[in-house]
């Protein structure tokens, strides 16, 4: 399958990336990782005339701590994620994800930028980064601005990235003590989206109380969906296994899934119900609480 | 647009589209017709390359993105004559049947075992997840793996992969 022709630009900084894409506006894409926009290309399903190429910009690859924050560049890999010893050691949800996504090749090009500006629900990171509280860091012709993840996804394939804006920075808040997370994903073998997944990431109080929680859930709904009454019914309560049931009951109220070759709609929201009590109860043993 | 590329050691240039495929560049310009096209959609990996290293899907990025870089191939995995011990493991231990995967699952299992010298079956398993393989069940190509790998320590006892 042979993509439509486009004006290949490759620019060398990110002034020069974010001057293109306000001179050619809706008529480029960004290429980064390219594991979604190529195939999309080859498809057909999109015929952009111009793509901009940021992976020729140095200093974007980065995955380090600072100021509180893991700081993910525009053009972090998986494979980064995955190798990274800070990620691997205190930010289990994201160690999680990373492996589960696509498959081993694919990861050693695919961004996780890239992950949440092509706003596809049935991503992973999305649902992640929401129970993770992140934001990201939108840079356009007149400089940067913060977003949080949770008024990024506006909805199938649409994000707050306005057309003259790259996302140049991905921030996760640092773990506080006693704080753990989980992903949990169904699929069908390895490379196929979700038919569910769940992302929960919680501190606990030193009473073994939980302090903060976030779940979130990929690929049942038009955006992924941040399961709020679910949260709300954990915060302040020891997380034994009944209120854990009850918890993953409210998730799978929240989800919003359609039928399709991967299940019906009832199925899918008993994914989301099982996989939010797995979710959490190895979100809770990561943190050092209960049994 | 100009490309110019070290594959397998040599240095190549090629005036292409901007959206000429990697894989149509290594097979269709320079007529190295080792790396496989199978699906074409970014599932099967029978068109593996490595890139700087690591390996790639090479229907799944453009030829002008390799500008300067490094790619090996299939091709490359001969030595002056002499097979590269992944080749006389799925030889030895029959890791093939019709072939159309084989060079895919070499270049990614030689990036693998680059950084992973004694790996276990599931260690294996896991890194040739993105290559599928309709004939063997994988399960000799999981043995040859292993052969490569006993064959490879035996050769570098430092622990390097060539």
């Amino acid at each position: 399958m042979i993509p439509a022709g486009f004006d290949y630009h490759a620019p060398a900084t990110i002034g020069e990336a974010t001057a293109l894409l306000s001179r050619l506006g809706e008529d480029a894409k960004v290429l980064s990782g390219g594991q979604s926009l190529i195939p999309l290309l080859k498809l057909r399903l999109a015929s952009p005339r111009h793509l901009v190429d940021i992976n020729r910009i140095p200093g974007l690859a980065y995955v380090k701590e600072a100021d509180g924050a893991l700081r993910i560049g525009a053009l972090a890999r998986e494979v980064d994620l995955d190798e990274s010893e800070v990620v691997r050691g205190r930010y289990p949800l994201l160690a999680d994800a990373t492996r589960v996504i696509a498959d081993p090749l694919v990861r050693n090009l695919a961004t996780v930028a890239g992950n949440l500006a092509h706003g596809d629900p049935a991503n992973d990171h999305p649902a992640v980064m929401l129970a993770l509280g992140a934001e990201v860091t939108a840079t356009g012709p007149t400089g940067e601005r913060r977003i949080p993840v949770g008024s990024f996804f506006k909805g199938p394939f649409e994000t707050a990235l306005k057309p003259d804006e790259l996302l140049t920075e991905i921030r996760v808040p640092a773990p506080a003590p006693r704080s753990g997370g989980a992903y949990m994903k169904l699929e069908r073998k390895v490379g196929d989206f979700a038919t569910a997944a769940v992302a929960a990431q919680v501190t606990l109080a030193a009473d073994g109380t939980v302090a903060v929680v976030g779940i979130a859930l990929t690929n049942v709904g038009l955006t992924p969906i941040k399961a709020e009454k679910a949260e709300a019914s954990l915060r302040g309560k020891q997380p034994d296994e009944a209120t854990i049931k009850e918890a993953a009951q409210l998730a799978a109220d929240a989800a919003r899934p359609e039928a399709d070759l991967r299940g019906s709609v009832e199925y899918k929201k008993d994914v989301i119900r099982v996989l939010t009590a797995r979710a959490l109860r190895k979100a809770i043993e990561r943190a050092g609480g209960g049994k | 647009m100009n490309v110019q590329v070290t594959i397998n050691g040599e240095k190549l240039s090629a005036d292409v589209e901007p959206r000429l495929l990697l894989v149509h560049l290594i097979r269709e310009v320079f007529r190295l017709t080792g790396t496989h096209i199978g699906c074409d959609t970014t599932h099967c990996g029978a068109c593996t390359v490595l890139l700087d290293g690591r390996p790639v899907k090479s229907c799944t990025m453009f030829a002008v993105q390799v500008h300067h870089r490094d790619i090996q191939t299939v091709e490359g995995l001969e030595q002056n004559g002499a097979l590269h011990p992944l080749q006389e493991g799925f030889i030895a231990e029959h890791g093939l049947q019709c072939g159309y995967c084989t060079p895919g699952m070499l270049m990614t299992t030689k990036a693998f075992l680059a950084k992973h010298p004694s790996p276990s079956e599931d260690e294996i398993r896991w890194a040739i997840s993105g290559n599928l393989c309709r004939c063997t069940g994988y399960v000799n190509i999981v043995k040859a793996v292993q052969h490569a790998a006993a064959k490879l320590r035996a050769a570098a006892p430092a622990g390097g992969a060539r």
